[in-house]
């Protein structure tokens, strides 16, 4: 199957990424920590851009940029080039910004992503190094604000910024090279996904192979998927009525779910940029080797060898590989002799569902338990030990235990106000598989005392022995194998 | 005896018999009397610092020796003004190298010296806080833009002092006000803390009455900084190990093209003497030929301007510095621009910006930097044949205060024989070597990149052998 690409959508991305995993910042030697910390509190003269401080290349930065270079499978430049991109702004305190121009670090790239009809590559174009401008804070709400302050501790952080061909065909590819793509970078052990601002997107888009629209600044890869959603339905609307699409920069209102022009003026912004005076070529050609030599195992080939270790469906091993935080738990759980089929089955379908579920996204993993965070209000959320799910897995494929109580359990130390094992919860509740002569106890009762159902169900009504089979696990508080319940009442009523 | 124009060789000498106290006091005596308007800020903090030496023994190689340093290079707690109104009031929180190497070195900072605005001239007129006089001629300019380090060395206001050079900056005051000023090779000398103009060009160098202050000054503030990315790791040199009376067998260069229209008929002979002098001491010169010279200018103007362009960006009022309110932040940062910057300075971001601009771009910045790579093959050229060019520093002795300050293009031109020496990077020298009409002449002597120990011993030599250093200006004795 091709997929025909009816609108003939073409989206391309530039994403912003924070390394926000380094120590210190791009061009000082101020602490990359600054998240919970107090305005202005992690600056020096270079990121305040006081006059007559000088920048120095963080060696750490190009190391890091160079990984995520041959992540994509693009090619690595011989030397390090910065240019000045000069325009004014509160947040930017030497009035220009320090970014790659025309050689940037990284240039030809390529991820493979799920696409609409199998395997798709996207083309990277470049991914380049630049610094972060400061912040700007609002007292009170941005309409009826009385004042800006900016907080500068963001000033000089190390970004790189990734530059993607439009060879996305549909917002749900778009979102799928960004899951990947922030998978990617996660394994490279160079950002945190979960950090405010860690991750800004722009997106490019075009219908029918006409003028391109730009989309700025948009946090997240579901709002990427949105605004796209809209922009392409409010372009083939343009279309439809006659009109034509200008090329226009727009800004994506995340509560309204739609795309609003940002400027009315035709001219483009002219950035001035030349080569920055004060940082020389850093010649790293002979570094590319060494790294590629350190380079961790990516989702792909992680995927390839968990099917291949571990025997496990693929729609598993790529669950599992989609976040190195659960694919480290994933192995960890394994590791302490755990059946690789059970335990693919009950991380990646019923822990990831559920967690899934409640809206919660693993934050970190230190080696036996994972956290997690809620992605809606950033709360932190319950975690989940290895030890608990080896300990899980095993009551259930020892029988001591049912597949509904095994997922109550999961529900209940997700849910839990206290840190419980499963053998806590399932004493607490009860949930030890019944004894058989209980459930035959049970299955006989059901039968004696609704004697419409059986009538109902002997004369052809399926429903009525839904009914009976509810009666049973009632009688039993759950504890009955619903599967056995309905075979024994089968047995019972018609020999 | 008052410690006024000694050698730091002589200071020291006194500061054993006396104390550091006593030669700073004399300093600021002199400060105190100064008719040329030399210093923006004299640190109070001089006296009592002297005081400090004398009682720690400070046993550094400057322990004592009062210092001037330029107002663009950062000293901690002493304003930075620049010359301009947009930092009258800023004080860095943080040394500059080369001060954190000065005060190692036991040396006391007297205070800071005017300057053009930014850096941006060739006569500190353009200073916010009025032009520096020529101490040789107190209607006279003393050059730029650091002319208030150049004019308190010539008028024994400081023993040393430090500038900065840019397209001239140190040479011309120096020739201009009869003293010796260096500017090093490009990442020689570390430039954190210095405010800059224009970065690809600009190094911080020393200013004083004798070479052997040079590398005296020298010895305490090259050398590597990682601060400084453009800051070459090389193996410390040792420039006062390079003061010898020899150039016996010395190969000048004399280009043709550094004597062209409009030198003035005193400094054409004041530097063919010198040259001959050199010859007699048992050099040997010849002609060279640098075919780029003349396009040297244009693409000095442009590159500086672009660059100070962008570098002049951050003072937008939001940070440090001037403030001028307005009911946004755009109409705050041009008013804040508008009424902090002085004209000259306002010439150049604009022309700098322009220079810059899509479609202008190519056609100006681009051409600049091609015209600089043809000037610097021309100094490779030259410099594979001889050991040393020598030419004048000026085409012409100090001007009169207000003479060319209309027209900016005349003051543009008159930095004709110094903005090649910083588009190639190599290291010069303005030794004093006569006068024309009363007014000193300076000797530019060119070297190749960090050979700065044959320029200081050809000047040295040059010094040993005349006595143009030892003239002091009669109007500030
Ligand atoms: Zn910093």
């Amino acid at each position: 199957m091709v997929y025909e690409n009816p609108d003939g959508v073409m989206i391309g991305l530039e994403i912003h990424v924070q390394l926000n995993k380094l120590k210190s910042k791009m061009f000082c030697g101020c602490s990359t920590d600054y998240h919970d910390a107090e305005p202005n509190t992690h600056t020096c003269p270079v990121c305040l851009g006081l006059p007559g401080a000088l920048p120095v290349l963080n060696r750490e930065v190009v190391k890091a940029a160079i990984k995520v270079g041959l992540a994509l499978e693009g090619e690595i430049a011989e030397e390090t080039q910065f240019h000045r991109k000069n325009y004014f702004y509160p947040d930017l305190p030497r009035g220009f910004q320090t970014t790659q121009y025309d050689y940037p670090i990284v240039s030809k790239g390529k991820v493979v992503i799920e696409g609409e009809d199998g395997e798709h590559e996207v083309g990277i174009w470049r991914a380049h190094m630049e610094d972060d401008p400061g912040k700007l804070v609002h007292i009170g709400s941005i309409e009826k604000s009385k004042g800006v302050l900016i907080d500068y501790n963001r000033s000089g952080m190390p970004l790189i910024e990734t530059v993607t061909a439009p060879d996305m065909r549909s917002p749900k590819e778009a979102r799928r090279f960004l899951d990947k793509f922030r998978n990617i970078l996660e394994y490279l052990d160079v950002f945190d996904g979960n950090l405010e601002g860690a991750m800004r997107m722009d997106a490019n888009v075009s219908v029918y192979g006409g003028t391109r629209v730009e989309v700025k600044n948009i946090s997240s890869h579901k709002g990427v998927e949105k605004a796209l959603l809209y922009e392409i339905m409010r372009q083939k609307n343009v279309i439809r009525r006659g009109g034509e699409i200008t090329q226009e920069t727009r800004h994506f209102d995340e509560a309204r779910g739609v795309t609003i022009g940002m400027r009315t003026k035709e001219e483009a912004e002219d950035y001035r940029y030349f080569r920055e005076p004060d940082l020389m070529p850093m010649k790293v050609s002979d570094w590319t080797p060494k790294i590629k030599e350190t380079l961790p195992e990516l989702p792909d080939a992680k995927r390839a060898r968990f099917i291949e270790q571990y025997g496990i469906a693929d729609m598993h091993a790529k669950a599992l590989t989609s976040k190195i935080m659960l694919a480290d738990f994933y192995e960890g759980v394994c590791k302490k002799g755990t059946d690789p089929k059970q335990a693919a089955t009950w991380i990646a379908d019923v822990l990831l569902g559920e967690l899934n579920y409640r809206d919660l996204v693993i934050s970190s993993y230190d080696g036996s338990t994972i956290g997690c965070i809620n992605d809606k209000d950033h709360s932190i959320a319950n975690s989940t030990r290895v030890a608990d799910m080896v300990d899980l897995v095993a009551l259930f494929t020892d029988g001591k235990i049912s597949d509904r109580a095994a997922v109550e359990v999961i529900r209940t130390i997700l849910d839990g106000e206290e840190e419980k094992t499963p053998l806590q919860v399932i004493e607490e509740k009860g949930l030890f598989k019944a004894e058989d002569d209980l459930v035959t106890k049970a299955v006989a009762e059901a039968i004696t005392e609704n004697e419409a159902a059986v009538q109902d169900y002997l004369g052809g009504a399926e429903k009525s022995l839904n009914f009976l089979v509810g009666q049973v696990m009632k009688k039993t508080k759950g504890t009955a194998d619903a599967k056995t319940a309905r075979e024994m009442l089968v047995k019972e009523l018609k020999g | 005896m008052t410690a006024k124009w000694m050698s730091v060789a002589e200071i020291k000498q006194k500061i054993g018999e006396s104390s550091a106290e006593e030669v700073t006091a004399d300093y600021l005596e002199a400060i105190k009397k100064s008719k040329i308007n030399g210093y923006v800020t004299v640190s109070d903090r001089a006296l009592e610092k002297s005081k400090e030496i004398d009682s720690e023994g400070h046993k550094g190689p400057l322990a004592g020796v009062p210092i001037a340093i330029k107002d663009n290079i950062s000293v901690q707690g002493l304003p930075n003004s620049c010359g301009s109104r947009m930092l009258e009031n800023y004080v860095p929180p943080f040394n500059a190298h080369v001060i954190e190497k000065l005060i190692e070195a036991g040396a006391v900072i007297l205070g800071k010296t005017n300057m053009d605005e930014f850096a941006m001239g060739s006569s500190t007129e353009s200073s916010y806080f009025g032009p520096v006089l020529n101490p040789w001629d107190l209607e006279r300019v003393p050059g730029g833009s650091s002319g208030g380090s150049a004019a308190v060395v010539a008028a024994g206001e400081a023993p040393f002092a430090l500038g900065s050079d840019t397209g001239g900056s140190i040479r011309c005051p120096a020739s201009f006000c009869g003293v010796v000023g260096l500017k090093p090779t490009y990442g020689a000398v570390s430039r954190y803390g210095a405010v800059a103009y224009a970065n690809s060009l600009e190094q911080i160098g020393p200013l004083a009455n004798n070479v052997e202050d040079i590398a005296v000054l020298m010895d305490v503030i090259a050398g590597h900084d990682a601060r400084d990315s453009t800051s070459v790791p090389e193996e410390k040199t040792d420039y006062q190990a390079a003061l010898k009376d020899d150039i016996k067998g010395l190969k000048i260069g004399v280009p043709k093209e550094y004597f062209g229209e409009g030198i003035s008929p005193g400094v054409e002979k004041a530097v063919w003497d010198a040259i001959h002098h050199c010859e007699a001491l048992g050099a040997s010169w010849e002609e060279v030929s640098m075919p780029h010279t003349k396009y040297a200018l244009a693409s000095y103007y442009i590159i500086a301007m672009s660059e100070a362009s962008s570098n002049l960006a951050r003072f937008d009022g939001t940070r440090y510095g001037f403030r001028e309110a307005g009911e946004t932040w755009h109409s705050l940062i041009s008013k804040t621009r508008a009424e902090g910057f002085g004209d000259e300075v306002k010439r150049r971001i604009l022309i700098g910006t322009y220079a810059l601009s899509a479609g202008y771009h190519d056609k100006y910045y681009l051409k600049a930097l091609k015209v600089r790579t043809l000037v610097k093959q021309d100094f490779e050229k030259a410099l594979s044949k001889v050991d040393v060019l020598m030419a004048p520093t000026m085409p012409n002795p100090a001007f009169k205060v207000g003479e060319k300050i209309e027209d900016p293009l005349a003051l543009y031109l008159s930095d004709v024989n110094t903005v090649p020496i910083n588009l190639a990077g190599v290291p010069s020298m303005s030794v004093p070597c006569g006068f024309t009409d009363g007014l000193p002449v300076g000797l530019q002597i060119i070297g190749k990149p960090f050979d700065e120990p044959t320029l200081l011993r050809t000047a040295y030599t040059f010094e040993q052998n005349t006595d143009y250093h030892s003239r002091r200006p009669p109007e500030v004795a």
